[in-house]
């Protein structure tokens, strides 16, 4: 076993993701690029990767939402960017944990929309959502239903 | 400013809509941010070392095989330290190998033996449960107290 010194201690990195028409990852770096001191921008395909001291990184994400706030998603990640233990680059294929992402990526159109949508309506007054363990069991009548379809 | 867990641990949704709303979100990143932040020896691509089966046996036992016990050194502090959750039910994507699944079992169950308020939601599959969704999480969030 070797000794294992880590690198950029004290610091935090969050992805900054873009789902939008009108802001693209370029936009968002340059964005990046002009309001950061110091710290480190990585220009990705679905945004950017953002390092630095935590004060300085979150300075930053809040002025990168203020682009397109509802098309902006951020979150952290524990890897600095380019970390050969999960750099696509070293490792071949999809980067470990960008599948998770990906499949997001595919709802963030309706978290978009809810999030347009509450700024017009009052969040109080939307039904809750269906209750995932409220799993109910065939209703009978149903089932009869289904039969008599198959009988006839 | 609540501490909520959220599972998928790696939900990008999840995790902004919690820090858009002014709390912090506990996420597999922080934990991994921490051992990759820490020096030792190297133990790549995670940072895992040999301790963390022996520290996860506070919350599995030692039948339990060592891959979820690794795991559970990551997530146990977390559900300790959360005072509210928010899971998502339908994350097939979370499934991975089955050191993954189990935990993700344990997790689910340790969060329910908990006593700490929790949303229990699907992912949405149109707009308008979009809307519900994101509502759901904003009254769940609001209910918490100190919203930004």
């Amino acid at each position: 076993m070797t000794t294992y010194t880590p690198t950029h201690v004290g610091t935090v990195t969050k992805y900054v993701v873009v789902e939008s028409f009108d802001v693209t990852p370029a936009d968002l770096a340059i964005r990046g690029y002009e309001i950061s001191n110091g710290a480190m921008i990585k220009d990705t395909c679905f945004g950017l990767v953002v390092t630095g001291k935590p004060e300085e990184v979150e300075r930053i994400v809040t002025g990168l939402r203020t682009m397109d706030p509802d098309h902006i998603f951020v979150k952290d990640r524990g890897f600095p960017p380019g970390d050969p233990r999960r750099c696509r680059a070293n490792l071949g294929g999809a980067r470990p944990g960008y599948h998770g992402m990906e499949f997001e990526m595919t709802v963030i159109p309706y978290i978009t929309h809810g999030l347009e949508e509450l700024k017009k309506r009052d969040a109080t007054a939307v039904p809750a959502p269906k209750d995932p363990l409220d799993t109910s069991v065939l209703d009978v009548a149903i089932l009869k239903k289904l039969i008599d379809a198959q009988e006839s | 400013m609540a501490k909520v867990f959220i599972y998928p641990a790696t939900s990008l949704i999840l995790s902004d809509l919690v820090s858009r709303h002014g709390h912090t979100p506990l996420s597999s990143a922080v934990a991994i941010r921490e051992r990759v932040q820490t020096a030792g020896l190297e133990s790549p691509p995670l940072q895992i070392t040999p301790e963390e089966p022996k520290k996860g046996l506070k919350w599995a036992a030692v039948e339990v095989p060592s891959g979820v016990r690794g795991r559970m050194a990551l997530y146990g502090p977390m559900l300790e330290e959360c005072e509210a959750a928010i899971i998502i039910n339908d994350a097939d994507f979370a499934f991975g190998c089955m050191g993954c699944a189990r935990t993700n079992e344990l997790i689910k169950f340790l969060l329910r033996q908990k006593d700490v308020p929790k949303l229990d939601l699907n992912y949405p599959r149109n707009e308008e449960e979009g809307v519900q969704f994101v509502a759901a999480i904003k009254r769940f969030l609001a209910g918490l107290g100190s919203e930004k």
